[in-house]
């Protein structure tokens, strides 16, 4: 019953005290429980940039064997569900503008009789601009399947591949091998921000927070017991997507567990420090869960996980090194797929280690200044 | 005061004593809870009725009724002679509701709010110029027009409720609660308003938890439990109490083994301590033989006392709670090096260029119940949280027990025990948890820990409850639970911030009881409240006005200071606004 700054056994009450908290909070039990279902879910299966299931339109006017051909393979192509044949350029426009077919394919009268002569075919491919990503990367499967038809006609001539892409670390390009492990961030930052940040504001709400300050326990111990449920959930989620993309999604783990998992804990203690400030300044829950989305969405867009921090200007770099996010994003995606080695891993850790000591210093400052 | 002409087109005199509003066998639950049991009154045009109950008693829920706000599961509601669920839009029109929680756009000015509460009652620009002319004078918030509505005081915001709720010119009008977060002040000119208004033959409902507002009302409708209790004027209630109220005279220091004493006699029913006085009721049918003992015993004099509404509340719910604190009792006596528990210095608090607290300086003896008063805003509660230690003063020192608060926080805070205004509790932990966190937060351990925790489950009774949730717990449980939290590791010194406030009378005296009882002790009590009766129990009453210390006495001499020819014994309401009103005018004349 000393004024001393640590006692134990005030850490503890208030330890158990927290865990119960979020254990009982239908809010955060949902923080807790159902974003990382839902996640695993919706990008692992829905959010892809690959172009699959979509419909093409044909207008052959050709009747020789190339277009046959040409549409043979279209038929055949596996991104494609239906190829649609039509019989008038209007219907061809009209498909595009109700957004039945990404792109279409014009194939004119004279086609097979120009290769015939020797002379090089020539089809129109019209995109939806509307989905320009999609068009696109429709567009340019199409020219290869087109260029796999050319290759035909003159098998002899040059290699219609005069380049022959490899792509490291994910040969087949999967995209989930790229976006679970980003995954295993976003979700443990986003469960450990809203933890915390509706920590202390739920306490505001029920006043049991000006009883805490009124006690003999010091800012840090309230900084400690807020941050210890945030982190042993975060921790628990980031492993268990970890997991889930070594177990279910067969992704290759070639890095060290043990600096993926130390990695992990200063990250969520780095956005720990962040969400107990954003619960220190809210009045209510509401502000607070608003905050913590006004800092987590932005902090997902530039931490690199769905644009390169190279592309943005060189101020938004800056800033994004300053998002524990983009740091942890190296570190896991390079354990997952890289084997980074332990010296690149410890380039990205450091920077992890300060922005917690920042946030936390911060957030203990944030605290302490409620008394004002 | 001048009888206001915005109500001259309210029905005249040729309704007034029939009935505005009838409630017939009206049922509503929610779930399990049973709101109202069978209902069933009348409310009169030009009658001022209360509505009167403890917190729970179904007073908000009655009221949106009448509203058309809630269906009532059975029976049948007529306002101004329609159904309010057949012709809910014709209540909207012949009734003015004015919520609990203030129910207007913080944002906007007092001006922007009458505005716009007249074009949601689809009324013309042109008309309103002279109306908004009236209802401002009539609420005398005139200078303050261009004011945002969330910068308004307590009382201010109430008054410009009550403009726009008058705006339609209702025949009914309901007020939800008016005087809670009021002080006196404003309070009195929300009476006065509404007299002139029922003068004019609207039939206004004031729904209240404060007992003595009930006097005040023509009729009243006492509700607890969701039952009528009683319908009627309030001195057919009190009448059948005559003769069964006595006040002990200054029995003085000794006041609160007195009030002990007589609670535990099984002739009296309720008792109250009023200054240095001790105010006890007798059962029905009991002899005045045994208190006249305990007066002689005590060498004071016994005086019969007019019987208030409170008086009648208790008895028809079976009289109060006994004198014994059974906490008190196994607490050891506080001992401390000095007589003095709490003292600040020129106490100041500056938020920007707004001075909250202004110098104020007092001492609180050991064991004394010292209580802070003041209108809202005055620097009540930022005096009171500086003291505890959740503000740093700008100027000026405070101390506990010895400790300056500024440098030994964790030293004073852990001879400091606190109870917040709205029980503050864990209400995700179950009561056994909340025990084991402040025990804990405290820094108890092992042994000592189990045995307080044990300690208090068995004084308070707790034992029935332990796996419960504090939000489910009866309100009487819930406040004892909170006290045992602050209570649990035996400080010397107890902050209590309005800790009554919705809490019934029962509650409320129990409550009292065991405060009497620490306060014997030798624990010192530090109290803000709202109560002018709680003020009684105080041995001094610092009040503030303005963030000055304007008086620090005796309740008694403080009464004493506002006696004069036309109040020959004031209350402690009339005593405070007395010195408010005083305070004002002396700022006024130096300036």
């Amino acid at each position: 019953m000393s004024g001393s700054i640590f006692s134990l056994t005030r850490l503890q009450a208030q330890f158990i005290k927290e865990i119960l908290s979020v254990l009982r909070d239908p809010r955060s039990r949902m923080v807790v429980l159902v974003p990382p279902i839902l996640q695993l879910l919706v990008f692992a299966f829905a959010a892809t940039l690959e172009v699959r299931n979509v419909d093409i339109a044909v207008y052959n006017r050709d009747a020789g064997r190339w277009s046959h051909e040409l549409v043979q393979r279209l038929d055949s192509a596996r991104f494609i569900t239906h190829v649609r044949h039509v019989d008038s350029q209007r219907h061809l426009h009209e498909l595009i503008d109700r957004g039945d077919v990404i792109a279409a394919l014009a194939i004119p009268v004279d086609f097979s009789r120009t290769i015939a002569a020797g002379g090089s075919g020539r089809a129109q491919v019209l995109a939806d601009g509307r989905r320009s990503n999609s068009g696109q990367i429709t567009v340019a499967y199409l020219s290869t399947i087109a260029a796999d038809v050319g290759a035909e006609v003159v098998p002899d001539a040059q290699a219609p591949n005069p380049v022959v892409v490899r792509h490291w670390f994910n040969p087949n390009l999967v995209y989930r091998w790229y976006i679970v492990p980003g995954l295993t961030g976003i979700l443990a930052l986003f469960s450990a921000l809203l933890i915390t940040s509706l920590s202390i504001a739920r306490e505001r709400e029920l006043g049991t927070f000006d009883q805490l300050l009124v006690s003999p326990t010091s800012t840090p111990e309230i900084i400690i017991s807020k941050s210890l449920p945030a982190l042993a959930i975060g921790t628990l989620l980031g492993l268990f997507m970890v997991s889930a993309g070594v177990f279910l999604f067969g992704i290759p783990f070639t890095g060290s567990f043990g600096l993926l998992l130390a990695s992990l804990v200063l990250f969520i203690l780095s956005v720990v420090g962040i969400g107990l400030m954003i619960s220190a300044v809210s009045m209510t829950q509401q502000q607070a869960i608003l905050g913590a989305f006004a800092v987590g969405v932005p902090a997902v867009l530039m931490s690199g996980f769905a644009t390169p921090v190279e592309n943005m200007p060189v101020f938004l770099q800056w800033l994004a090194q300053a998002i524990p996010l983009t740091h942890f994003l190296i570190i896991v995606e390079g354990s997952f797929l890289k084997a980074m080695p332990p010296g690149d891993i410890l380039a990205s850790l450091w920077p992890l280690a300060g922005i917690a000591l920042v946030t936390l210093t911060m957030a203990t400052v944030f605290v302490r200044g409620r008394l004002q | 005061m001048q009888v206001s002409p915005v109500v001259a087109t309210a029905p005249k005199s040729a309704d007034a004593g029939t009935a505005a509003v009838v409630i017939e066998g009206v049922d509503k639950h929610f779930g399990s809870v049973q709101a109202l049991r069978t209902l069933s009154a009348r409310i009169h045009y030009g009658r001022l009725t209360g509505l009167v109950g403890p917190d729970g008693a179904g007073k908000t829920t009655l009221m949106r009724i009448l509203t058309g706000l809630l269906v009532p599961n059975t029976g049948r509601v007529t306002l101004a002679g329609y159904d309010v669920v057949r012709d809910n839009d014709a209540i909207h029109v012949a009734s003015g509701y004015m919520p609990q929680r203030f129910g207007l756009y913080e944002d906007l000015s007092v001006m922007e709010n009458m505005r716009l509460y007249a074009q949601l009652r689809g009324m013309d620009s042109d008309r309103n110029a002279d109306l908004f002319a009236e209802l401002l004078d009539f609420t005398r918030l005139g200078p303050f027009t261009m004011r945002l509505a969330g910068k308004l005081s307590g009382g201010m915001k109430q008054k410009l409720g009550l403009a726009c709720a008058l705006m339609a010119r209702p025949k009914v009008l309901l007020l939800d609660e008016p005087g809670v977060g009021v002080d006196p002040v404003s309070r009195q000119d929300l009476w006065r308003m509404v007299q002139a208004l029922t003068d004019d033959g609207m039939a206004v409902v004031w729904s209240t938890a404060y007992l003595d507002e009930a006097e005040r009302c023509e009729s009243v409708l006492l509700l607890n439990q969701g039952q009528l209790l009683f319908d009627g004027p309030p001195q057919e209630l009190t009448a059948q109490l005559e003769g069964r109220s006595f006040r002990l005279e200054d029995v003085g220091a000794g006041r609160r083994s007195v009030l002990t004493e007589a609670l535990d006699l099984p002739s009296v029913s309720d008792g109250v301590i009023q200054g240095a006085g001790v105010r006890v009721v007798l059962r029905d049918g009991a002899d005045v033989a045994q208190i006249q003992a305990l007066a002689d015993r005590t060498q004071v004099h016994l005086a019969a006392v007019p019987a208030r509404f409170e008086d009648a509340f208790i008895d028809l719910l079976g009289g109060g709670p006994g004198g014994t604190s059974a906490l008190a009792e196994r607490l050891p006596p506080v001992e401390l090096d000095s007589e003095v528990a709490v003292s600040c210095r020129k106490l100041t608090k500056r938020f920007g260029d707004f001075t909250a607290t202004d110098s104020v300086s007092f001492e609180v003896q050991k064991g004394e119940i010292f209580g802070l008063l003041g209108p809202n805003g005055a620097g009540k509660s930022t005096t009171f949280k500086m003291l505890c230690g959740l503000l740093k003063p700008t100027a000026g020192e405070a101390h506990v027990v010895g400790h300056d608060l500024r440098r030994a926080t964790g030293a004073a805070k852990s001879r400091l025990g606190y109870m917040a205004q709205k029980f503050s509790l864990y209400g995700l932990l179950s009561v056994r948890q909340n025990l084991e966190f402040s025990a804990g937060v405290y820094g108890l351990e092992g042994g000592v820990r189990r045995e307080r925790i044990e300690e208090m489950i068995t004084t308070f009774d707790l034992g029935d409850w332990l796996s419960a949730t504090p939000d489910s717990l009866p309100l009487g449980h819930k406040q004892r639970l909170a006290l045992a939290c602050s209570l649990m590791h035996r400080p010397p010194v107890l902050f209590l911030d309005e800790p009554t406030s919705g809490v019934d009378p029962i509650t409320r005296r129990e409550f009292w009881t065991h405060i009497n009882g620490l306060a014997r002790k030798g624990v010192t009590v530090m109290v803000t409240t709202h109560f002018m009766d709680e003020a009684e129990y105080c041995d001094r009453v610092a009040m503030l006005s303005r963030a000055r210390l304007i008086a620090l006495d005796t309740p008694d001499a403080l009464k004493r200071s506002a006696v004069s020819p036309e109040r020959p014994d004031p209350t402690m309401e009339d005593a405070f606004i007395h010195l408010v009103e005083s305070a004002d005018r002396e700022m006024e004349a130096a300036a």
